[in-house]
């Protein structure tokens, strides 16, 4: 069974505007699952919506969300905030706001072991000290008494990896964990994130807008535009012949890692125009 | 560049010393004035009246500032000033800064219905001119110390509410606090342990420039009669005194005027240095 399902989800803005249509999709325990979208394709609101941290503006309208053959939305908000607590964890998007600037590293992540364990604070420390070591961070004492603006983009974004592994969830959202990075870190960074996701036997849904990296770390993935499902499938099936006109776009848009400067399509207007009109109509029908 | 930020980062730490020395200075004037006083500060000495600084001509030793139209010893009197003017300072500045900042947070953190009662207040107390407010409010409070830190409290929470709530505001949608909330934080350990820290050093600022601020509305209640009983000296009693003899003795303005004017500086300069000292990037 899945260890995260999600059928029909529907969010609005406050005003009605959708911004997820009835999406559906499961991730299998410790299967890597990519989510792949233009920006502001609702990527991250899944996410979101998945851990209970939807913006105020935003409202879940329909649908279920199975954690651990759970539904979650059945539950009590507090017994819902300890199952998602306890069972997920999030990697943001952002690592220049993941962190908090104010706060040493070392006490951060141990909040996570004292909040989701109930764990005593030099049990905590201990395992954090391990953690660090284990997302290959060297001189973790040193970096535990850090402020994060001490810290390089790739040891930060190792620190959340480190966090979010801490209390041994087994689903994981990680919201474009490596956008903000250079290319060489990046690629440590993607290895990083597969070698603790084996290690922990995690299931992970890795957000990203950049089919480049989706065959290196999933094995499935779902193509998201405008809030709907595009296409669900299997990622070799996907690079030999994706099945829908925009994914076939999307993916000659991507640069190849075989030839980084190959000449790229953008995808057409009028792919735009079809996958729009798609929406419309799925709107009508959602909303008729 | 490396020059330049070090120049930026050495300017505060001279900041601080001068105005926390000057503060520093105050206090212990505040503490020890009945022992150092050389007078009484309420003696009045007629046959002594509006005698000059030491420098001046026709200075009498006795009285190193001099003395006003009265033949009280200027000296003595700004010492015993200086403790209303820092108890003042501390107890109104802490109590303002405690309910604005805590409203602040509330209104910035919590959101809803909170902010809507909180930033409607804000938006009306923004209407009322501060220093008619204060004459109003110690009007129907009567004048005394309590009153006039009431009044203070009163009148300047929104100074921090304004500012608390919309950093809290804006460090509330940052995804250090959506990791927490995933955790299972809940709300009020998140305003305390994750949102107050990054709040803090803007808090520190405002606290000692309000301060400062409830030092010149102390001052301003005192010249306009209605802060302590009159037979108490206060700075502001003093210029009121002095403004009244500024062609005979500028002296009796101009020192109380001088120690106002370097206290208040000192408040928000030692402000806006600890505010660095607070902040883990600018340190
Ligand atoms: N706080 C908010 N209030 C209102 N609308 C929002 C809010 N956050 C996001 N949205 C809207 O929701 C839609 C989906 O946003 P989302 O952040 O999920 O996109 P995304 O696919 O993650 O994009 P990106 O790749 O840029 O991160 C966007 O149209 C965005 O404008
Ligand atoms: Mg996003």
């Amino acid at each position: 069974m899945s260890y995260l399902a999600i059928k029909d989800l529907t969010v609005r803005l406050k005003n009605g505007v959708p911004l997820l249509r009835k999406v559906s999709l499961e991730v299998e325990a410790g299967e890597v699952r990519a989510l792949v979208g233009e920006s502001g394709a609702g990527k991250s609101m899944i996410g979101k919506a998945v851990l209970g941290i939807l913006p105020r503006a935003a409202r879940l309208t329909g649908g279920k969300i199975l954690l651990d053959g759970e539904d979650l939305l059945t539950l009590p908000p507090k017994a819902r905030r300890e199952r998602i607590g306890a069972k997920a964890a999030l990697i943001p998007q952002d690592p220049l706001t993941a962190l908090n600037p104010s706060r040493r590293i070392g006490p951060q992540i141990i909040d996570r072991l004292v909040d989701i364990l109930g764990w005593k604070r030099p049990k905590a420390e201990a395992r954090a000290l391990e953690l660090l070591d284990e997302v290959h961070i060297q001189d973790p004492g040193r970096v535990m008494k850090s402020y994060p603006h001490e810290l390089s983009g790739g040891m930060r974004q190792r620190i959340l990896i480190a966090s979010a592994f801490a209390a041994e969830p087994k689903l994981i959202i990680a919201d474009e964990p490596t956008t903000a990075l250079d290319v060489t870190v990046q690629k440590q960074i993607l290895k990083l994130i597969r070698e603790m996701q084996e290690r922990h036997q995690t299931a992970l849904l890795f957000v990203t807008h950049d089919l480049g990296v989706v065959s290196k770390v999933s094995q499935t993935l779902t193509v998201l535009y405008a809030g709907k499902v595009i296409e669900d499938t299997n990622v070799r099936a996907f690079f030999e012949a994706p099945a829908h006109a925009y994914s076939q776009a999307l993916l000659a848009a991507t640069p190849k890692y075989t030839d980084p400067d190959g000449s790229l399509m953008p995808v057409p207007e009028s792919i735009i125009t079809a996958v729009e009109q798609e929406v419309a109509a799925f709107d009508a029908q959602l909303n008729g | 560049m490396p020059d330049a930020r070090g120049q930026i980062r050495r300017l505060p730490g001279l900041r601080l010393w001068l105005s926390g020395g000057w503060l520093l200075l105050l206090v212990l004037a505040a503490i020890f004035a009945p022992m150092i006083s050389p007078h009484d500060p309420l003696e009045q000495d007629l046959f002594a009246a509006r005698l000059p600084p030491f420098w001046e001509q026709g200075a009498d030793p006795a009285y190193l500032l001099g003395t006003d139209s009265l033949g009280r010893d200027l000296l003595s009197r700004m010492l015993y000033g200086a403790r209303l003017a820092l108890t003042v300072a501390l107890v109104a500045g802490t109590l303002t800064c405690l309910v604005g900042a805590t409203l602040g947070l509330i209104a910035g953190y919590y959101r809803g219905w909170a902010d809507l009662v909180i930033s409607r207040l804000v938006d009306i107390w923004m209407a009322f001119p501060p220093v008619l407010f204060a004459i109003l409010l110690i009007a129907v409070l009567g004048t005394g110390l309590t009153s006039i830190i009431i009044a203070i409290v009163v009148i300047d929470w929104t100074r921090f509410s304004r500012v608390v709530r919309a950093e809290a505001m804006s460090q509330g949608a940052m995804d250090y606090v959506a990791s927490a909330q995933v955790a299972g934080r809940s709300r009020l350990g998140i305003a305390l342990a994750e949102i107050l820290p990054n709040v803090l050093p803007t808090i520190v600022a405002l606290l000692t420039l309000e301060m400062g601020i409830a030092v010149i509305v102390e001052a301003i209640l005192s010249f306009v009669n209605l802060s302590i009983s009159t037979d108490q000296p206060t700075w502001g009693g003093m210029i009121a005194e002095g403004r009244t003899s500024i062609y005979q003795a500028w002296w009796v303005l101009v020192f109380p005027l001088f120690a106002l004017f370097l206290t208040v500086l000192s408040f928000s300069q030692l402000g806006e240095g600890l505010k660095d000292y607070f902040d883990p990037v600018l340190r």
